[in-house]
C-alpha cells in the first residue's frame, strides 16, 4: 500500500522522506491556459516551499500561528502552503478576489475573517497588499504581511532543522474555511494524525495504487480540491495534474483533455459539472479524447442525481468512457475529507424508492418503476475508520431505511472550530458529530436525502442564506427584516438556483424593477453567488413563524406554487 | 444584420442567462465585471456567439479584458465577420 508509511507521522516528515528518495519525481504537472505546462517535482516543491519557510521565520511567525494565503492556483500557492507546515505555522488558503466580486464586500470578509482567526501573517501578492491593510483596519492582524514576489526558492537548508520537523501528530496542521460571513467563522482546524488517517483509510477505499494519476480543476481553498485534488495525491506519491478553477469554468474540455494526455485515473466533481460537461463542450474539442483510462469519476460536495450521471455517461460514452466508472461519495471539512465512498468495487448501487413515502413518512419504500418511483443514488459504504449513525430529533438511532440526521465518530474529526470552542460543543452530541445533512441507510450503505440547515449549495460551495438575506435587506426600498433566500433545484444544471424574494412597499413597475436590479447587483458582488431569480413581493406575502422568524421553507413552499 | 448584432445579443442575454426577458441593457453596461454574467454563463455566451454569428471565441479571450459590454463584444463580432 501507498500510504503504509504515513501513520504516526508529520506532514513535514512525510515531505522531507518524498525529498530524499525521489527528488526527481514529479509531483504536481500544472496546466495553464495561456503558457506552457510546468511540472514541478518533490526537490522543486521543497526547494520552494523552504522559501517561504524561511521568510516566515525572519518575519517572526512562530510554529502554531495562523497564515492566510490569499493567491491564484500557481507554484507559489503551493509553496506558501507547504512552506507554512515546514515552519510550523498553520496554512489557511483563502479565495483569490475575482473581478465581478466588490472589494469592499471581500474586505468585508477578510476582516471577519482576521478577527476570529487572529491570523499572524498574510501571503499574497505585490498588488494586493492595500487589501490586506484595508482589511485589517484596526486589528492587529495579520501582524505581517508576506509578498511573494519577493520569495525564491531556497537551495541550502537543513530540512531536519526546520521548525515543522519538530510538530507533533496530534498538533493542528491547517485550517479549512468555508466561505461568506457566516462560513468565515468556522475554521475548521485538522491535525496532522486526522489528515493521515482520513488519508490511509481513503487511499484503501479508492483502491489507490502506483498506476494511478489523479487530475483536479477543484480549488484549493475547498475541501474536495485541498484533500482529493491536492493532499492525496502528493503525499501517498500519486501524480497530480491540476488546472485552476477558472480557467475549467471557460473551457470545461480541458478537464477530459488532460485525463486523455495523462492518462488520469481519478477526477472528483461536484454534481452541477457532470451536466456542465455533458451540455457544453462541444465535439471538435474533444478530437483524439480518449477517457478510457478514467476509473473513477468522483461525484461529491452537492446533492447528486442519476440523471446527471446518465447525462455525462451518454456524452462521453464515445470517448470511452465506461459506465462502471461513475462513482459517488460523501464528504465533509469536519471528517478531513470522505465519509463514504461508493462505485469503486461495484457500481454505484440505485434505490428505487416510492417518493411519497419519502416526504410524507420520512422512509425510503422500495417501489418498482412508475410515476411515483424516484432513484437515488447511493454515497456508498462508510470508508474504513469512520462509524455512521442516522439519528431521529431526540437523538435515537433510526431503523434502516429510515430519514434521520447523519452523525459520523471516526479518528479523523476535526480537532475543533478554530478559537471557537462553543461552536465545536455544538456540534457534537455524545461524542458523535452531527453534520445536519439527512439521510437513510439501506443494506450498509449511505443515501443522502436533504439537510436540516437552510444551507443552499450551488455548484459544490456552500452558501449561507443568512449572508444573502442581509445583503439584500440593504437595499433602499426592501422592508428590513422581510427578506428570504433559498435554493431550487434545476434539473438542467444539476445543482440549485438561488432565488430571493423581498418584500416591498413599491408598486410601481420600473421601481419595482430597480430595487430587483439592485439586490441582484449586492448579491452578486457582495457573495460571489450568481443569484437566478429576484422576486419583489408585497407587504406580508412572506409568511412568519409563531415566533416572528421568517421560515425559509415555508416561503419556498409557497414560492413553488404561486411563481414556479 | 450588421445593425442588429448588439439587439440579438442582448435579448439572449436577458432571456437565458439573466432570466429577465423584458429587461433592457445599455450598449456600454459592464456585464462581466459587474458580475452580471456569471463565469459559469461565459462559455454559453461563446456558443451562441458561435452558433448565431458564425464566430469563434476562444475561452482564453473570456474576461472583461477582451470584452465587458455589449458594445464591445458586438464589435469583436463584427471584426471577425470580416
Amino acid at each position: 500500500m501507498l500510504t503504509d508509511f504515513l501513520s504516526g507521522s508529520t506532514l513535514g516528515a512525510i515531505l522531507g522522506q518524498y525529498y530524499r528518495r525521489f527528488p526527481e519525481r514529479t509531483a504536481i504537472h500544472l496546466l495553464h491556459s495561456q503558457r506552457s505546462d510546468q511540472a514541478l517535482t518533490y526537490g522543486e516543491l521543497i526547494r520552494g516551499s523552504v522559501g517561504y519557510a524561511q521568510a516566515f521565520g525572519k518575519l517572526g511567525i512562530r510554529p502554531g500561528e495562523v497564515a492566510i494565503i490569499i493567491q491564484n492556483q500557481s507554484p507559489h500557492l503551493v509553496y506558501a502552503f507547504f512552506g507554512a507546515i515546514l515552519a510550523g505555522v498553520i496554512p489557511s488558503i483563502m479565495p483569490f478576489l475575482t473581478e465581478k466580486l466588490s472589494p469592499d464586500q471581500y474586505r468585508a470578509s477578510l476582516s471577519a475573517l482576521f478577527e476570529i482567526t487572529q491570523p499572524a501573517a498574510a501571503v499574497t501578492y505585490r498588488e494586493f497588499i492595500p487589501e490586506i491593510t484595508q482589511a485589517r483596519g484596526r486589528n492587529a492582524f495579520p501582524r505581517q504581511i508576506l509578498v511573494s514576489d519577493h520569495i525564491q526558492p531556497c537551495d541550502s537548508f537543513d530540512l531536519d532543522q526546520m521548525a515543522g520537523m519538530r510538530s507533533a501528530p496530534q498538533d493542528i496542521v491547517l485550517l479549512q474555511h468555508s466561505s461568506g460571513t457566516t462560513g468565515l467563522q468556522k475554521g475548521v482546524a485538522l491535525s496532522h494524525q486526522a489528515i493521515f488517517n482520513q488519508l490511509n483509510a481513503y487511499a484503501h477505499a479508492l483502491k489507490l495504487d502506483s498506476q494511478d494519476v489523479i487530475v483536479s480543476w477543484l480549488p484549493l481553498y475547498h475541501d474536495m480540491g485541498l484533500i482529493a485534488g491536492f493532499l492525496l495525491p502528493i503525499l501517498c506519491g500519486t501524480p497530480l495534474v491540476l488546472m485552476s478553477p477558472f480557467d475549467w469554468v471557460r473551457a470545461p474540455h480541458r478537464l477530459l483533455q488532460a485525463i486523455s494526455s495523462f492518462r488520469g485515473t481519478l477526477a472528483w466533481l461536484p454534481n452541477f459539472a457532470y451536466n456542465f460537461c455533458a451540455q457544453k463542450i462541444r465535439d471538435r474539442d474533444l478530437e483524439g479524447v480518449d477517457l478510457s483510462s478514467w476509473r473513477a469519476v468522483i461525484n461529491c460536495s452537492e446533492p447528486m442525481y442519476w440523471s446527471s450521471h446518465q447525462m455525462f455517461a451518454e456524452r462521453f460514452r464515445p470517448y470511452g468512457f465506461r459506465l462502471e466508472a461513475l462513482a459517488t461519495s460523501y464528504a465533509m471539512a469536519e471528517n478531513v475529507f470522505a465519509v463514504t465512498q461508493g462505485g469503486i468495487d461495484n457500481p454505484v448501487r440505485i434505490d428505487q424508492v416510492e417518493q411519497r413515502a419519502l416526504i410524507t413518512q420520512q422512509i425510503a419504500v422500495p417501489a418498482s418503476d412508475g410515476p411515483g418511483a424516484i432513484k437515488m443514488l447511493s454515497a456508498g459504504a462508510p470508508i474504513a475508520n469512520t462509524r455512521l449513525r442516522v439519528l431521529d430529533p431526540k437523538g435515537q438511532v433510526v431503523p434502516d431505511r429510515h430519514i434521520g440526521e447523519i452523525s459520523i465518530q471516526s479518528t479523523c474529526m476535526l480537532t475543533g472550530y478554530f478559537k471557537r470552542p462553543d461552536l465545536t460543543a455544538k456540534a457534537f452530541l455524545d461524542g458523535w458529530y452531527l453534520t445536519g445533512d439527512l439521510g437513510y441507510l439501506a443494506d450498509g450503505e449511505l443515501y443522502i436525502t436533504g439537510r436540516k440547515k437552510d444551507l443552499i449549495i450551488v455548484g459544490g460551495k456552500n452558501i449561507y442564506p443568512q449572508d444573502l438575506e442581509r445583503l439584500a435587506g440593504d437595499v433602499a426600498g426592501v422592508h428590513a427584516g422581510r427578506v428570504v433566500a433559498f435554493g431550487v433545484f434545476n434539473e438542467r444544471l444539476g445543482t440549485e438556483d438561488v432565488v430571493i424574494l423581498a418584500e416591498s412597499d413599491q408598486q410601481k413597475p420600473q421601481l419595482v424593477q430597480k430595487i430587483a436590479d439592485e439586490i441582484r447587483d449586492r448579491v452578486t458582488r457582495g457573495s460571489d453567488v450568481a443569484l437566478r431569480y429576484v422576486k419583489i413581493v408585497e407587504r406580508g406575502w412572506l409568511q412568519k413563524t409563531s415566533s416572528g422568524k421568517i421560515a425559509r421553507s415555508t416561503n419556498r413552499e409557497k414560492y413553488l406554487q404561486e411563481f414556479h | 444584420m450588421e445593425q442588429d448584432i448588439p439587439d440579438v445579443l442582448m435579448k439572449y442575454i436577458a432571456s437565458s442567462i439573466l432570466k429577465q426577458p423584458g429587461r433592457g441593457l445599455q450598449p456600454d453596461e459592464a456585464l462581466i465585471s459587474s458580475g452580471l454574467i456569471d463565469s459559469f454563463s461565459l462559455v454559453d455566451l461563446a456558443l451562441f456567439v458561435e452558433e448565431t454569428f458564425g464566430v469563434r471565441i476562444d475561452d482564453t479571450e473570456l474576461n472583461a479584458d477582451t470584452f465587458d459590454s455589449l458594445a464591445q463584444l458586438a464589435d469583436l463580432i463584427q471584426g471577425r465577420q470580416g
